[in-house]
């Protein structure tokens, strides 16, 4: 059906009159959502959603926003893992997996990076081999972003080794709840363990749970990443704040946050904090140090004009034009503003700016500006790797000499 | 312009304005323009009216305009700036005819911008002055009695223009806002003479007035902050035209690089070239960006649009300024040659990187303008 704004509007709003209750159940009114096609509506009708286009998902969230109205959960990998399997998993894995990813009930996390396959990620030597009706699962996975609350995995592993590497790869829905799976935490420059280690060790996964087909494991990894990229610096959502709503919905919101949050709660600042920066130039008088002035308005014209950057790429996806490598750009953007932010904030602080804990500047949250920023060109593909893919794909540059196309047992690693 | 994409007709007009220069503004002619005293070919010049109607893109039909919106009028610019093309538009069709359309009276406008929209006078508008090399606003020189006496540097077709809009203040309230006067080039107060540019493809002139009869342009009891919104209008309209300078300078990169082989491969395989050029290619979206959003506000008379101006003109600068010298390191050698094309983009950023304030003075005023910034 063709979607108007005002047909959104008015139908969304008598579902909302009509279901909308704040002392609500979480899980009731969350199956609800997802029941209505309200909770992903622009998934196909077929899978929980209503067909419609992305461009009028902004009335929908405008419409939540004016009575307070809680969304499907959206925190983490969890819709990751839902893109994918929308687009590469059969029916009964919809079926199973995609309305508790919705809700709330089951969590997600994406083992793709290994200590010896991080930017060549399809140099996995995660080993997978069919045993009857289950694939066994030996190896090892790193800086996986929140195992330790994770009720299922995207996992790349390796089926074949004698052929060149991104053909032995396959895609599996790694359960985590059984022995042969262990987490470990790993403690991050800032002092947070949001990522972790995962060890299988004769780990299963039922056949049944095999995404595509052997080998398609690259090609499915590439649309998980593909999704992060576009999705990068929202891929958690911040705890909302809900302010004059009341009801015990809320509680519930809140006790899952604290959950599902906890590995996020410095996402914010790895990206700059740039909302800080004129507040804070203002407060210390740093608005008016020639040096300081000039390193701030560098900042505001950067994240100005990328913000306009996202809004032209995603005003052409609307008129029809396809899909850009506007994920890379926008990525490589988000690098050179937080960069920037942290020279800037640093710039405000002066020497305050060793300082950390409750005492130091905004309590302690420059702090973790400064030693979070690092992590954002590194996470969900390196700067360098977002350079190699828009000088190769969007502006035509030739690739690099290759050293690993043959079979995949012979090629040097580290 | 849907705020964030252009309509189809605007990428038609930008395709046949394209094609146009394609074929009338060659690097080869523009190279022989650039030893000719006019600095300009007149019968490509003319062709803009003639065949393109480009002459009064964003003027109201009423003064011979076409009537579209300033999106339009930098959608011209953008391709005029990526072909290089050498011409006195910048300073009559869009400088001095942004300024009669922001001050002049309705009997100043409909005797001028028609004459200046259908190219039939040429028209450039004398700004700067030795108390405003950095700062435009800060302009000393004044009228009294309707004459005026002083010389204008760095004026934009000086020795071409048939008529000068003098940006002075007026003696008897010199405390205001600087205005806007006309002078006609045969007065025989008025000395031309050519400047040395480094920029042979834009000319400039110094143009002294000894007890020049000008007349006021509007009112005398007039909005004051008429002069600021020339200068924004002025700095959008450049910022449009360096995004495409610097979007030709990296496409040439990226296809010399494509063909140039060193150690057995060809360079864009290697990582420094590569990087170098998606990084310019960010940089050059990005100033894109705040140009076409700077031109949108300007259409929708948006209170921002001051704030919008400075992101525009320097992020332009910057990126302009670091596609040219990046230009000239990936092509090695041959950049450095009078034969390579890559200067002669370079000398063209270089001067419209400090033509209408460097980047330094953009962002020391976007912060001065830091709660239009916040309002919006
Ligand atoms: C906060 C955080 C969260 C993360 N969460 C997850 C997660 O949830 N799941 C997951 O699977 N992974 C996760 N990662 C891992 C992340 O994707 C990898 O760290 C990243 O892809 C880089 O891999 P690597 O660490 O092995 O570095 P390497 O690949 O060894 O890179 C080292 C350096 O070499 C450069 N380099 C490598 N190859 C090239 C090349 N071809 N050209 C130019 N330069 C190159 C890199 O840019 C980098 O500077 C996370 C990382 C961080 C920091």
């Amino acid at each position: 059906m063709e979607w108007s704004e005002t047909a959104v509007r008015d139908e969304l709003r008598s579902f909302l009159e009509e279901n909308w209750d704040p002392n609500a159940e979480l899980l009731d009114w969350r199956n609800k959502l997802v029941d209505s096609g309200w909770g992903m509506p622009s998934w196909p009708e077929r899978w929980f959603g209503r067909d419609m286009p992305q461009s009028l998902l902004s009335v929908v969230a405008e419409e939540f926003a004016r009575i307070g109205a809680v969304s499907v959960a959206r925190t983490g990998i969890r819709l990751l893992a839902a893109e994918t399997l929308l687009a590469h998993g059969n029916d009964a894995q919809r079926e199973r997996y995609l309305r508790k990813i919705l809700t709330g009930e089951e969590t997600w996390c994406q083992l793709f990076s290994e200590p010896g396959s991080g930017s060549d990620l399809a140099g996995s030597t995660t080993r997978a081999e069919l045993v009857g009706d289950d694939w066994i699962i030996n190896g090892q996975k790193v800086w996986t972003t929140s195992a330790h609350h994770a009720d299922f995995g995207l996992l790349l592993a390796r089926h074949d080794w004698d052929v060149p590497k991104h053909q032995g790869l396959s895609y599996f829905i790694l359960d985590f709840h059984q022995e042969g799976v262990e987490v470990h935490p790993l403690k991050q420059m800032n002092g947070h363990a949001s990522f972790n280690q995962v060890f299988f060790n004769n780990a299963k996964v039922s056949r049944s749970d095999q995404v595509g087909e052997n080998g398609d494991g690259w090609q499915i990894a590439m649309t998980t990443l593909m999704h992060e990229r576009r999705n990068a610096g929202n891929i958690f959502v911040e705890a909302r704040r809900r302010g004059d709503f009341k009801g015990s919905i809320y509680e519930q919101e809140a006790e899952e946050n604290k959950i599902l949050l906890e590995p996020y709660t410095w996402y914010p600042q790895r990206a700059g904090r740039v909302d800080l920066v004129l507040p804070r130039a203002k407060a210390t008088g740093a608005i008016r140090d020639p040096v300081a002035r000039q390193e701030i308005a560098k900042l505001m014209i950067m994240s100005r004009c990328a913000e306009w950057t996202a809004l032209r790429a995603r005003a052409a996806q609307q008129q029809g034009q396809p899909q850009g490598p506007e994920g890379s750009l926008g990525k490589l953007a988000g690098s050179n503003i937080a960069r920037q932010a942290a020279t800037v904030h640093t710039l405000i602080s002066g020497v305050d700016a060793m300082t950390a804990g409750e005492e130091s500047p905004e309590s302690g949250i420059v702090a973790e500006i400064l030693l979070s920023v690092p992590a954002i060109s590194i996470a969900g593909g390196t700067d360098e790797i977002q350079r190699n893919i828009i000088s190769e794909r969007v502006l035509g540059m030739q690739k690099e000499p290759r050293m690993d196309t043959g079979p995949f047992k012979d090629v040097r690693k580290s | 312009m849907s705020t964030f994409a252009f309509t189809d007709e605007q990428l038609q007009l930008r395709e046949s304005v394209r094609r146009y220069l394609t074929d009338h503004a060659t690097v080869s002619r523009t190279r022989e323009l650039m030893g000719d005293s006019d600095g300009f070919d007149r019968q490509s010049f003319q062709g803009l009216f003639n065949e393109l109607g480009i002459g009064g893109v964003h003027l109201p039909e009423e003064y011979g305009g076409a009537g579209l919106s300033y999106v339009e009028l930098c959608v011209v610019l953008e391709e005029m700036g990526r072909a290089l093309y050498p011409s006195p538009y910048l300073s009559s069709n869009v400088l001095a005819a942004n300024a009669l359309l922001l001050t002049g009276t309705t009997e100043q406008k409909a005797e001028l911008l028609p004459l200046i929209a259908s190219g039939a006078r040429l028209a450039t508008v004398a700004l700067y002055e030795d108390s405003n090399r950095s700062d435009v606003a800060n302009i000393e020189q004044i009228v009294v009695g309707g004459s005026f006496t002083g010389t204008k540097s760095f004026v934009l077709d000086a020795t071409v223009a048939e008529c000068f809009v003098v940006v002075a203040r007026e003696g008897s309230d010199r405390h205001n806002a600087p205005r806007f006067w006309l002078a006609d080039s045969n007065d025989p107060g008025i000395k031309c003479s050519a400047t040395e540019s480094i920029d042979s493809t834009r000319r400039i002139g110094s143009v002294s007035f000894d007890n020049v009869s000008v007349e006021r342009l509007g009112e005398a009891e007039r909005d004051l902050t008429r002069f600021d919104k020339f200068v924004d209008l002025a700095s959008v309209a450049l910022a449009n035209e360096m995004v495409g300078g610097a979007q030709w300078l990296l496409e040439s990169s990226v296809e010399y690089a494509n063909s140039r082989v060193q150690f057995g491969r060809p360079i864009s395989s290697m990582q420094a070239i590569k990087h170098k050029c998606a990084d310019l290619l960010l940089e050059i979206e990005l100033a894109k960006s705040g140009a076409y959003r700077a031109a949108q506000a300007v259409a929708d008379d948006d209170p921002a649009l001051p704030v919008y101006a400075n992101i525009a003109k320097a992020a332009a600068n910057d990126a302009y300024m670091k596609s040219a010298a990046d230009a000239i390191q990936i092509h090695g050698g041959i950049g450095f040659t009078w034969d390579n094309d890559t200067h002669l983009w370079f000398k063209r950023a270089k001067s419209s990187q400090v033509l209408l304030g460097t980047s330094e003075i953009h962002r020391d005023q976007l912060l001065e303008r830091i709660d239009f910034l916040e309002a919006d």
